[in-house]
Formats: structure tokens, C-alpha cells, sequence
């Protein structure tokens, strides 16, 4: 049966709701494997208690996301720095 | 285009805004385009994607992300809705959502499939069923704004009734230079149709697509397993991986 | 709460008195997945009990087979909100695997293939609560739903069960494993909807 995986994309909506900016284009480096990926990249199992982002190299956890009604819990235990993207200061984007 | 300036440049923290059915069209015996007026819209990209909440009178509620049809257009966003068998969701929005009722929408996310008219370089789109609708939102971004990238779409869908936005890709075609789109059938090919039914394959995109020497942007939406072999497919034709961006469906629970 | 959608009414809820609260009943067997579903050689399967003072237990498949087993009937309740009645299964009690180990341990750590963890008390493994389970529905287990073996923890929340399992560490200090470093509850008890930390 086809494996139950969507693409990094899939974390724009929840990410967004932590973070002031989109975290989908960011490039991160995979802890496992070193590959160099944007998170729209990766490989999200979201059939489950939590959002499991995978690397689509190695299959190693990169980042886990869990919402409660009181809380999200985040973990990036799996990148190593992430290159966020930003507007030039000053300037408004959408 | 943005209204709520922050010191800083950040755009405002995410929050979910009151939309209202304001137009329906039918694409499919089987999905429908919802336009929508929300107040306060900040704006969006062709490619990103809504959370669509809803909220049942008992205070139950959920979610689902759509990608955003259409380019945009003040505060009215489009979305094309397929209804997914036994989907909690879908059925209702294809079957039952009136016009003038209120949906709760959070967006626009997703800043990585993403086409932006100021973009030079050659574009592919390769679309499986209803993994079209995010972009048909650049061809349309890309006629409004009068952009003259060269663009290619592969459209794969399983017959020619499943097909959303048919006759306007046959007006695009025919009006909008710089653009071709080829079809692919899995299931039911209409008449007259050289060959079977089949999947897509090397062939359909080396053919329709660009040289990889040319370094076109390649977006490719559609059900995991099609988005799958596509992108196999390009990296395979030399495609740089970097270059490919993609959009998985999912099995999901509509 | 939101803005009402006039005519939504989304999946169907029910109360009633087998189900936890909160949650809803399913007929079909939704299949949940943090990762992708490993394959497990039955060749190269085994299954390791490794106890607070280093001790290893071991049981490849033909030895697992060779135990006693049994045909638990249970209902198993998702954190997701999805319960499923009277679900058949078979498998070997952790009180057979667990009747020779010695040790003084509280909890346990339960190990999967493809890395997956999840702890509990170890009194909750014993006393006809749990199994190593092979056979669902009259049929050997599928991958999706975590064969060749997975835990049954009927009585707490499924992801306590773990699929693919492949042994367990037997610990004097309770040690958070997948889900519970992430929010989730360590016990996980769906009658008293011990969903996330602090429930």
C-alpha cells in the first residue's frame, strides 16, 4: 500500500501558527544524513497522534509537531540550523 | 498589497478569517470550485494553500488544507473541491455548502510551491487528477500578469470527465502564447485518441516537458504515488532535484 | 468555539457507554503511522526483553510460535479520537514471556523496528493486560497494522501499542518514549482521556 506521507508543504499551515514567517521554504540540514533541504521537502507523516517530518534521504526524524488544545510541542532535534528566508527590512510581504 | 504592516516586515500572526460562499461552479460531476469573500484577505501567491475550518452547531469541528485555484483578486479566494468517498469534509463542501454561508479560512501558507510572475526561468507543471488546481493558479497568475515565461503543463486524469478547468485550458491554448499543455488518460481516453489509456511516463515527459539543459522549474501536484514517479522521472531525464518542487496529496480523509 | 457552518455536522458522535469519552466509533481499521512501515524478516525477527541489570531474554519467531497463545477479544481506543469494538486478535501474554525475567523494575520501555518507543508501568504488561500479537481478524497481521508483531495494550491508549515491536528495556525510572517526549501523556489512560501532559 502506498505510504501514508505528504510533503514538507503540509507544515506551512501549522508552523505558521508558531513562527512569523513561512518555514516551509527554509533550508535545513539533516543531523542524520547532512542533506541540505528545504522543509517543503520533507516527508510528513501526518496519519497520527503528531506531525512527523522525515528526511526524504534518510528517513530519519527531523521534526515532530504535536498541538494540544493548550500547546504545541515542537522538536527539531533532527536539523542541524535552518536558512529562513526574510523580507528585506522594511518591507511588507504577504 | 499587504495592509497590516509590523514593525520589522513580518506579516501579522496567522489567524483564522470569516469567509462567505459568494459563487459556484461545477468542474466535475464530482468536484466543484467554491469562490469565496474574506474580509481582510492579506493576499496570496499561485500555489499556496487554506486551511478551510468548519464548525457544526454542537461545536465540532474540522479542518482541511486546499490549494488556492486562482491568482490573486482583492479579498475572493477560489478553491476546487473534490469529494472524497466517505470524506467527512469534501461531501459537504461538493454537496451541501450554500451560497452565502460562512466557512472560517486561515491562510495563505506555503511559501516553497510557489510561482511568482517575476520568475524568468521556464516552467513545467505536471498535474495528476485533481493535483492541477495549485497550478492552474500559476497559469492564471501567469495570463494576469502578462507574463511571457514559457510554460508547459502536463495534465494527467483518469477520463476526459474527470478533467477539471477543461475548456478554459483549450481557451489558454488557443490565447495565451508561450503556453502548451498535453493530456494524459488512465483511465478513458475520448475518441480518436492515439493509444490506450495508460500512466504517465518517461516518454510524456520528455517529450512535453523541457531539456533539463534549459533548468526549468518543475512543479509537480497530484496523489503521493503519481508525485512519486514523476519526480523519479525528471531526476532521471537530469532534472536538478533542487529544481523540482513538489506537492504531495496524500491519502487523506477529505 | 468557531463560527458556525450552517449544515456541517461533521462525523458522527455518539455516547455510549463502551466508548471513552471523547471519543467515536469506527467499523473500518484506520492505519496510523509516524514513519514508514518497516519489513521485518521473520529469519532475522526476534524479540529481546533486556531487564534494569543488563539480563537479555530472547525469542525468535519459531520460538514465539511455540509458545501458548491466546484470543484476546478487545476494544482499542485511538488518541485521535477513533475507537473500534471488539477487535479479534492472537498472540502470546506478556506474562509467558515475562514468567522467567527476573527483576524489580517499575517500567518499561518498548522497543520497535523502525524506532518507534513507548513506555509503561510494568504492572500494566502483566496480569492478562497485554500481548505479543501475530494474528488479526482471523489473519496473519499486516504491515500497516504492524506486523509481523505488535503489542496489544488494550486497556491504554493505542499508541501504546506499539507495532513492529521488537523488545523492551525494563527500567527502574520511567523513560518517556516517542509520543510522550512529545506532549503525550505517559500513562495514557482513554477513561480518564489522558491525552497529553498535564491531563
Amino acid at each position: 500500500m502506498t505510504e501514508q506521507y505528504v510533503d514538507g508543504n503540509a507544515l506551512a499551515g501549522p508552523l505558521r501558527e508558531l513562527f512569523a514567517v513561512d518555514m516551509t521554504a527554509a533550508d535545513g540540514r539533516c543531523v542524520s544524513c547532512g542533506l541540505d533541504a528545504p522543509v517543503a521537502a520533507l516527508l510528513v507523516y501526518d496519519h497520527g497522534p503528531g506531525l512527523v517530518a522525515r528526511c526524504p534521504n534518510c528517513s530519519g526524524v527531523v521534526l515532530r509537531l504535536v498541538r494540544s488544545p493548550q500547546a504545541a510541542w515542537l522538536d527539531l532535534r533532527g536539523v542541524e540550523c535552518l536558512r529562513i528566508p526574510m523580507p528585506p527590512e522594511g518591507r511588507v510581504i504577504v | 498589497m499587504a495592509r497590516a504592516a509590523v514593525p520589522g516586515g513580518l506579516s501579522p500572526r496567522l489567524a483564522w478569517r470569516v469567509g462567505r460562499l459568494v459563487e459556484i461552479r461545477d468542474e466535475t460531476p464530482t468536484a466543484r470550485t467554491l469562490v469565496l469573500e474574506v474580509a481582510g484577505w492579506p493576499g496570496h501567491l499561485a500555489g499556496q494553500h487554506v486551511d478551510v475550518r468548519l464548525t457544526a452547531q454542537d461545536g465540532y469541528q474540522a479542518s482541511r488544507s486546499y490549494s488556492l485555484a486562482a491568482p490573486q483578486d482583492g479579498e475572493r479566494v477560489e478553491m476546487t473541491v473534490q469529494r472524497v468517498p466517505d470524506g467527512e469534509v469534501s461531501p459537504y463542501l461538493v454537496q451541501t455548502y450554500r451560497i452565502g454561508d460562512p466557512v472560517e479560512v486561515r491562510g495563505p501558507v506555503g511559501g516553497w510551491f510557489v510561482w511568482r510572475p517575476t520568475d524568468t526561468a521556464p516552467v513545467l507543471l505536471v498535474a495528476g487528477g485533481s493535483g492541477i488546481v495549485p497550478l492552474m493558479a500559476m497559469v492564471r497568475a501567469r495570463r494576469a500578469a502578462c507574463s511571457r515565461v514559457p510554460f508547459r503543463l502536463i495534465c494527467s486524469a483518469r477520463a476526459p470527465d474527470d478533467l477539471f478547468y477543461a475548456d478554459e485550458l483549450r481557451r489558454r491554448v488557443r490565447d495565451d502564447a508561450g503556453l502548451d499543455v498535453a493530456y494524459v488518460w488512465t483511465r478513458q481516453a475520448p475518441p480518436q485518441w492515439p493509444g490506450p489509456p495508460r500512466r504517465i511516463s518517461v516518454a510524456d515527459v520528455n517529450t512535453h516537458g523541457w531539456p533539463s539543459d534549459l533548468a526549468p522549474v518543475c512543479y509537480v501536484c497530484g496523489p503521493t504515488g503519481f508525485v512519486e514517479a514523476v519526480a523519479d522521472i525528471l531526476v532521471a531525464l537530469g532534472h536538478d532535484p533542487r529544481r523540482i518542487r513538489t506537492e504531495r496529496f496524500g491519502p487523506t480523509g477529505g | 468555539m468557531g463560527i458556525v457552518t450552517p449544515g456541517f455536522q461533521g462525523r458522527r458522535r455518539t455516547t455510549q457507554p463502551a466508548l471513552p469519552p471523547g471519543q467515536y466509533l469506527v467499523e473500518d481499521f484506520p492505519v496510523l503511522s509516524a514513519g514508514p512501515t518497516p519489513r521485518v524478516d521473520l529469519d532475522h525477527w526476534e524479540f529481546v526483553i533486556a531487564t534494569e541489570t543488563g539480563a537479555e531474554h530472547r525469542w525468535t519467531w519459531p520460538q514465539l510460535m511455540a509458545l501458548p497463545s491466546e484470543d484476546p477479544t478487545v476494544d482499542i481506543h485511538c488518541v485521535t479520537r477513533w475507537s473500534k469494538l471488539g477487535t479479534t486478535w492472537r498472540g502470546v501474554s506478556l506474562d509467558t514471556l515475562l514468567a522467567d525475567v527476573e527483576t524489580t523494575a517499575d517500567y518499561a520501555l518498548v522497543r520497535s523496528y523502525g524506532g518507534y518507543t513507548t513506555n509503561l508501568p510494568l504492572a500494566d504488561l502483566r496480569d492478562g493486560q497485554a500481548w505479543i500479537a501475530y494474528r488479526f481478524d482471523g489473519a496473519d497481521l499486516a504491515p500497516e497494522h504492524g506486523g509481523p508483531a505488535r503489542m496489544i495494550v488494550p486497556h491504554l491508549y493505542f499508541w501504546k501499542s506499539a507495532k513492529w515491536v521488537r523488545g523492551m528495556r525494563l527500567l527502574r525510572e520511567d523513560e518517556p518514549g516517542f509520543w510522550e517526549t512529545a506532549g503525550y501523556h505517559d500513562y495514557g489512560d482513554p477513561w480518564r482521556e489522558q491525552r497529553y501532559q498535564g491531563d
